[in-house]
């Protein structure tokens, strides 16, 4: 038998991987892809939550299904901005989108 | 140390590898395909905790859709066939220490909390899945979230596609 604190340390550290590829890359599109990375460890605890806990409450595997819906519209959204950007200013360098910095 | 734990290990190190690949590779395309190989990672372990509809919404939803999303916005969104420059920005030793900083946090937590679920017996496939579609309908559970979800889903995807448009009047091709 797997112990819970496995999946933990495992969706924590897929985190962490997903959090740096955030902070770090200059890609826009490379941003989005540390975000899918974190919203699935956060879905492998809702699922091992689910299954270590009371298996007759659903509201993990729902949870999961909901953050499903959620990351397919931030991705259909974000994509759609950087297409968007890149058509008027022929680039997906998050530092040189600074239209609004000062 | 028996099967299930043998196929977890396994697992867990392809989707550590994988993401890795996904934050660190300088080829886009070829970070698209390593997203794929960690979602296909994390449907094992979907099975291997018997969340059947998660599984197979893990590979029609992410791998069929979000991925091809993600391979169409790199090939639409690339002046040359090879990146050039560095793809990490200049604070990236200050995110990776952030990073780290998390995933020990994290860590201490877990020492720290009471952890200590344990497993269910064994599960029929019929019956979780017959839970989640009535959890999913039932005015008592879950249909108002659900339902916000829908709208949430049909809002983004036609905002996306007024964002996407490419307005003839505007273009200067």
């Amino acid at each position: 038998m797997i112990p819970l604190s496995w999946y933990l340390v495992l969706s924590a550290l897929l985190f962490s991987i997903g959090l740096f590829g955030v902070l770090a890359r200059r890609n826009a599109v490379a941003i989005l892809l540390g975000i899918e990375l974190m919203l699935n460890a956060v879905n492998i605890n809702l699922a091992s939550f689910w299954r270590y806990g009371n298996t007759a409450q659903m509201g993990g595997q729902v949870f999961a299904i909901i953050v499903f819906a959620v990351a397919a519209a931030e991705v259909a959204v974000g994509l759609a901005l950087i297409i968007s950007v890149y058509r008027r200013r022929k680039t997906v360098l998050a530092e040189e989108i600074d239209l609004m910095k000062w | 140390m028996d099967a299930s734990q043998i196929i977890f290990g396994l697992t867990a190190l392809l989707i550590i590898f994988s993401a890795l690949r996904v934050v660190t590779t300088r080829n886009m395309v070829h970070a698209a395909l390593w997203l794929i190989v960690t979602l296909f990672g994390v449907t094992v372990l979907y099975a291997l905790l018997q969340a059947n509809f998660l599984a197979v919404v893990q590979v029609v939803v992410y791998v069929g859709a979000i991925a091809i999303l993600f391979i169409f916005a790199i090939m639409l969104t690339r002046r040359e066939i090879r990146d050039s420059g560095p793809q990490l920005n200049r604070g990236w030793l200050l995110a990776a220490f952030i990073s780290l900083a998390v995933f020990g946090s994290l860590l201490a937590l877990l020492y720290n909390a009471p952890v200590a679920g344990r497993l269910a017996g064994s599960l029929t496939g019929e019956d979780t899945l017959m839970a989640l579609g009535q959890a999913l309908v039932s005015p008592d559970a879950y249909v108002l979230p659900f339902e916000v979800a829908s709208v949430l889903l049909l809002a983004a995807l036609i905002g996306a596609v007024y964002v996407a448009l490419n307005k003839k009047q505007e273009s200067d091709q």
